[in-house]
C-alpha cells in the first residue's frame, strides 16, 4: 500500500487547493452584479433555447468508435508489460490484434465515417 | 490506513451512487456516476486489483460514461424534466426492479463467500497483477483475446451502419423534418469549430 502514499497525498492537496481556493474566492470576492457585467462579451453569443434538446445521431459514431478504440486501448496495458517475457509471440498475436482492428479503420475511411458531411 | 482509505472510498462511493438516482438533472447524475466509478476504482486498488483499477477508470469513467451522456443527449430531455415520465411507469419499474435486487440479495447473502485472500496457484510468480493478467492472457486465453478484436471490428461496423446507413457516403433516407433538425442541432457545433 505505501506506494500509493504520494499519490493520496497528491489527490488530497489537489482537492485542497481547488476547493480552498474556490471556497476563499467566494468567500472574499465582491458582489457587485449589474446587467452588463452578466453579459456576454467579447466573443460570446447570446444563448438561443436551452441546451435540452436531441443531438444529431452522427455524434453516437464517435462515442462508439471512442470505446471501441479504447478498449484495444486497454489490452495494450498487460501486454506492454508482459511483452519482454512473451517475445516474438507476444508481437505476432498484438500484431494481428491491431491489423484486424486497423480493417476496421480502413472500413471506417472508406465509408468517410469520420467525416462530417 | 487501509481501513480508513475503505471507510472513505466506501463512503464516497455510496453518496455518489445516491445521488445518481436522486438529483433531477440526467447530467449531473451522469457526472456523479463517473465520481462512483472513480471511487470503485479506488477500492480495486485497496483489492490490489491494479489492472481492474485501471480499466474502470479507463473505460468506465472515460468511455461508457461518454456513451451514457450521449445517450442522454439523444433523448428528448426537456420532456422528462418538465413532465416527468408517467408516474405509474415509474412505480412500476421502481417495484420491479426493487423485487429483483432483494432477491439479488437474498442469494447474495445466502451463497457462500471468499474468506482471506484468494491465490491463483497455477501462476508463476510475476511481479504485479498487471502483469498475472497479460501473463494468461496473452499465452493461455490466446484466441478468447483475438477474437475480442472481432467483436470489436463487428461493433464497429454496426456502429458505422446505424449511423451513416448502407452504400458509400451516402445519407440514410431521412425525412425532411429531421433532416432540418440534423442541420439545426450540427450548425452550434460547426459554428464553436470555426471560432
Amino acid at each position: 500500500m505505501t506506494e500509493y502514499v504520494p499519490v493520496l497525498l497528491f489527490l488530497l492537496v489537489a482537492i485542497g487547493f481547488a476547493g480552498g481556493t474556490i471556497g476563499l474566492s467566494s468567500l472574499i470576492v465582491p458582489r457587485r452584479r449589474n446587467a452588463v457585467k452578466n453579459s456576454s462579451y467579447e466573443c460570446g453569443v447570446e444563448p438561443v433555447g436551452d441546451a435540452l434538446q436531441r443531438f444529431t445521431v452522427k455524434f453516437y459514431l464517435v462515442a462508439v468508435l471512442f470505446i471501441l478504440f479504447d478498449i484495444e486501448a486497454v489490452f495494450l496495458y498487460p501486454w506492454a508489460v508482459t511483452f519482454r517475457r512473451l517475445g516474438l509471440y507476444g508481437l505476432i498475436e498484438m500484431a494481428l490484434f491491431i491489423v484486424i482492428l486497423f480493417v476496421g479503420y480502413v472500413y471506417l475511411l472508406r465509408k468517410r465515417a469520420l467525416e462530417w458531411d | 490506513m487501509t481501513l480508513a482509505l475503505f471507510a472513505a472510498f466506501a463512503a464516497l462511493l455510496v453518496g455518489c451512487s445516491l445521488m445518481v438516482i436522486l438529483h433531477r438533472n440526467p447530467v449531473a447524475s451522469a457526472l456523479f456516476l463517473v465520481l462512483a466509478f472513480c471511487s470503485l476504482a479506488g477500492l480495486y486498488l485497496l483489492l490490489h486489483a491494479e489492472f481492474v483499477a485501471m480499466v474502470q477508470v479507463i473505460v468506465y469513467a472515460g468511455a461508457i460514461m461518454v456513451l451514457f451522456l450521449f445517450v442522454i443527449m439523444y433523448l428528448n430531455l426537456r420532456h422528462d424534466v418538465e413532465q416527468g415520465i408517467a408516474v405509474a411507469v415509474r412505480r412500476g419499474a421502481g417495484w420491479i426492479l426493487g423485487i429483483l435486487l432483494l432477491a439479488e440479495t437474498v442469494a447474495f447473502f445466502k451463497g457462500r463467500w471468499a474468506e482471506g485472500p484468494v491465490s491463483a496457484p497455477d501462476l508463476a510468480p510475476v511481479a504485479g497483477n498487471t502483469q498475472a493478467i497479460g501473463q494468461v492472457l496473452y499465452t493461455r486465453y490466446l484466441f478468447p483475446f483475438e477474437i475480442t478484436s472481432v467483436l470489436l471490428l463487428v461493433a464497429m461496423v454496426g456502429a458505422v451502419v446505424i449511423a451513416k446507413g448502407r452504400g458509400p457516403g451516402l445519407h440514410p433516407a431521412a425525412p425532411a423534418a429531421d433532416a432540418a433538425a440534423d442541420a439545426k442541432a450540427a450548425a452550434p457545433d460547426h459554428a464553436g469549430g470555426e471560432a
